[in-house]
């Protein structure tokens, strides 16, 4: 029932129950449990001995450290509050998805995280968010340098209309991160390999980042971002504008992240909160209402509005 | 089942039938009314420009004498050519050529003397003093006929015209039919009117003063106006923040883009002339009060283009980690310049034919010669087409329309520029 449930909700796949589910191409184990009981919550238990190599390590291993630590994150816009007291940690070398209704708050928690809410004049932060123990609102740290810490993609695919090649090297170019030509190239090629996109656009580095497609302009975004060395990645909703094929490949690519950053992602599929991320944080209304591992929140939700959510009851 | 539906689709069909027959009417008319909306402008446009180049197109054409003199050794010191009195000299001659004399008071060599210009008596003087072993000798001497005259070719005077009524003499144009018959006259292109400044006599004034002066200010406008403008706009739209102040400001920079162009000619006036005591009629106080006045266009056009850039563009860059000047001045900027370039250029074309401020300070006064500071007196296009259409002499009036060609001519060439410069930028996706 509930992985009926589960899977009724995801975008890429038909809507047959017992298709084989997949993740980032690879195929999940979900589908092999159709015996007799017909497919229970086990069948999306990560810790399944069966489970594909995508998958490691399994989410219930051991999580990594705490990378950002918040603790009753509130934010005004003007007058009116958009986020209320949100505390939640956030493990490194995961997945965590932010999901819930539209206009609960989860883009402007993401945004708290590298305080791009600065750049919004009516935007008020009050809380504390920790990233490895230091205060990121502290007046110590500078927002610029926090941004080259925490590098963002958002929804909408947003190269610069610039060459691909100048896409990706603008962020070491600012920051200084390379002191030669040769060394620059070097990056760029390392981070849209990273990215998965380097064998589509080796021949064409100085054809307009523009002029590629939806799903390879936002591979190209994350590239960009990787290319500054972040330690986290934030991702707002970063399929919504995607086609299936593409959102595929995007998901594969933060499986593959996973392995070396801290990666929040806001998405409002639910299924692609289950295919990629380990820890799940759901809000509603301004509130973060649960957090826990991923598939402890699909399967056993502690809370009734999660549950609805998840079932599709609101949002 | 099928027996009642069907009326009821036929009906249905019959309905929509009809409401799109009433819609493709209504395209139609509208369309139409588009057309003649249309056909009106371009019909005023050309009869403008149709008459300004019936007007004008004349002046670009001037006859000239081109006659056998005598350099008299009697009449010249060759220590001093520019002394002598050639126009006399010349008149007297060809009164000689062609058998009449002179009464005691002169009245015949003044009207033959009225024939020619008065730059006959330069043209020989630079010619003796170039080469003085001329003196002695029978040479050609190329100068241009009187205004007069020239109309009088030009057939603006009539020979059926009454002789009270017109210009020319009974006398003087039997005089122009001789030197016509005996191949002295020519009819040539008018360079003057391009390469001199303005004069009293229309034959010899010319646009380059004038061009000259305006080129000038509009340097100065534009050194000013433009820097200032879009560091103005920058600030405002992307540092500045959003307060009652910068409200306010805003407000007030629409306004000043609304107020009259006199209003700024005053201001000028006292600011610049009677508080700094800067040069009057001189290109640096047009292009201070110009800049005055184009700042306001030049910020409202920067501030919009800078608002359509995508804000994703910023958040782009900014959550890089770029600073946000760096975000400006890398990103968004570049994207806003076709149409920062734009504003600039229509605001500078606006500033070229602006009139009413330049008669304010002092630009509408008679400046001969040609400027070559910021600081001389000189006339500007606007102003030199409002003396001339002002001017008592007839041949003004063509060389007006001429003025006002030139000056069309430099308009559509700077918007041409900026159309050119926008494809340019914006072809760099
Ligand atoms: N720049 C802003 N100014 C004012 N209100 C905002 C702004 N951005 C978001 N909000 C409000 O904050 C709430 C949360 O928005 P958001 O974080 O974007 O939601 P989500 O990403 O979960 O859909 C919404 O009610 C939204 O209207
Ligand atoms: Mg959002």
């Amino acid at each position: 029932m509930k992985f009926n449930i589960f899977r009724s909700h995801d975008d890429r796949g038909s809507g047959d129950p017992t298709q084989t589910p997949r993740m980032g191409g690879h195929v999940l184990p979900a589908a092999r449990s159709d015996g007799p009981d017909g497919p229970t919550a086990d069948a999306v238990e990560p810790t399944d001995a069966t489970a594909g190599p995508a998958l490691q390590p399994r989410p219930a291993e051991p999580l990594g450290p705490i990378k950002i630590r918040a603790r009753d994150v509130s934010v005004h816009y003007g007058d009116k509050q958009a986020l209320h007291d949100v505390s939640v940690d956030i493990p490194d070398k995961t997945v965590t998805a932010f999901i819930g209704p539209s206009g609960c708050g989860k883009s402007t928690f993401l945004r708290c995280l590298n305080r791009m809410n600065d750049t919004i004049p009516s935007a008020r932060v009050t809380g504390r968010i920790e990233m490895d123990g230091q205060d990121v609102n502290s007046k110590s740290v500078d927002p610029v340098l926090l941004r080259a810490q925490v590098g963002m993609v958002f929804q909408k695919p947003n190269p610069f209309p610039k060459s691909i090649y100048e896409n990706v090297a603008y962020g070491p170019r600012i920051h200084g991160l390379t002191t030669s030509k040769a060394d620059l190239d070097g990056v760029v090629e390392k981070s849209l390999r990273r990215a998965g996109l380097w064998d589509e656009v080796a021949d064409r580095l100085h054809s307009p980042g523009t002029g590629l497609s939806g799903g390879q302009q936002q591979r190209l975004v994350i590239a960009r971002a990787i290319a500054v060395e972040p330690e986290v990645i934030l991702m707002d909703e970063p399929c919504s504008a995607l086609d299936p094929i593409a959102t595929a490949k995007i998901e594969e690519l933060i499986d593959e992240l996973r392995e070396q950053y801290c990666i929040v992602i806001v998405t409002h599929s639910m299924a692609q909160a289950a295919r990629v991320s380990q820890r799940t944080a759901f809000f509603h209304m301004g509130r973060l209402v649960e957090t826990g591992n991923t598939e402890e929140i699909f399967t056993n939700p502690r809370e009734r509005r999660t549950l609805d959510y998840i079932t599709g009851r609101f949002g | 089942m099928t027996d009642a539906l069907a009326p009821t689709t036929a009906d249905r069909a019959a309905r929509l039938q009809k409401g799109l027959r009433r819609r493709y009417a209504r395209e139609r008319r509208f369309q139409l009314y588009g057309l003649l909306a249309i056909g009106v402008a371009v019909g005023f446009l050309v009869l403008l420009l149709g008459r300004i180049w019936t007007q004008g197109n004349t002046a670009f054409w001037a006859h000239e004498a081109a006659i056998p003199v005598y350099m008299d050794p009697a009449r010249i010191d060759p220590a001093y050519p520019q002394g002598t009195n050639f126009p006399q000299m010349v008149a007297e001659q060809q009164l000689a050529r062609l058998g009449v004399t002179d009464d005691a008071a002169g009245r015949a060599s003044t009207e033959m003397r009225q024939i020619f210009s008065s730059e006959l008596k330069f043209v020989a003087g630079d010619m003796i003093k170039a080469d003085p072993s001329l003196i002695g000798r029978t040479v050609t001497v190329t100068a241009p006929l009187s205004d007069d005259a020239d109309l009088f070719f030009k057939g603006e005077i009539g020979r059926d015209t009454p002789e009270e009524q017109r210009r020319v003499t009974d006398r003087q144009i039997g005089w122009l039919d001789r030197l016509q018959d005996d191949g002295f006259v020519k009819r040539t292109f008018n360079g003057r009117m391009f390469t001199s400044g303005d004069s009293t006599e229309p034959e010899l004034a010319g646009v380059l003063g004038a061009v000259v002066g305006s080129a000038l200010m509009l340097l100065v406008t534009a050194l000013l106006a433009i820097p200032i403008g879009v560091a103005a706009a920058i600030w405002l739209e992307e540092f500045a923040p959003r307060n009652r102040l910068s409200a306010f400001i805003e407000v007030n920079i629409n306004n000043l883009a609304a107020v009259p162009s006199i209003v700024y000619g005053l201001l000028g006036l006292a600011l610049f002339i009677n508080w700094m005591q800067l040069p009057r009629s001189s290109p640096l106080v047009g292009g201070l009060v110009l800049a005055l006045m184009a700042l306001p266009t030049i910020i409202i056009a920067t501030r919009s283009s800078l608002k359509a850039v995508p804000p994703s563009i910023r958040e782009a860059a900014l959550a890089l980690g770029a600073s946000k000047t760096q975000t400006v001045f890398q990103h968004v900027l570049p994207l806003a310049l076709p149409g920062v370039m734009t504003g600039a250029i229509i605001s500078m074309a606006h500033a070229l034919g602006e009139t009413a401020p330049l008669l304010l300070i002092g630009m509408v006064s008679f400046v001969p010669g040609v400027a070559t500071s910021v600081a001389e007196p000189t006339g500007a296009l606007p102003s030199l087409i409002y003396i001339w259409e002002n001017a008592s002499e007839r041949a003004f009036h063509e060389r007006t329309a001429a003025a006002i060609m030139v000056l069309l001519a430099l308009m559509i060439v700077m918007n041409a520029a900026a159309i050119v410069l926008r494809r340019r930028f914006e072809r760099r996706w």
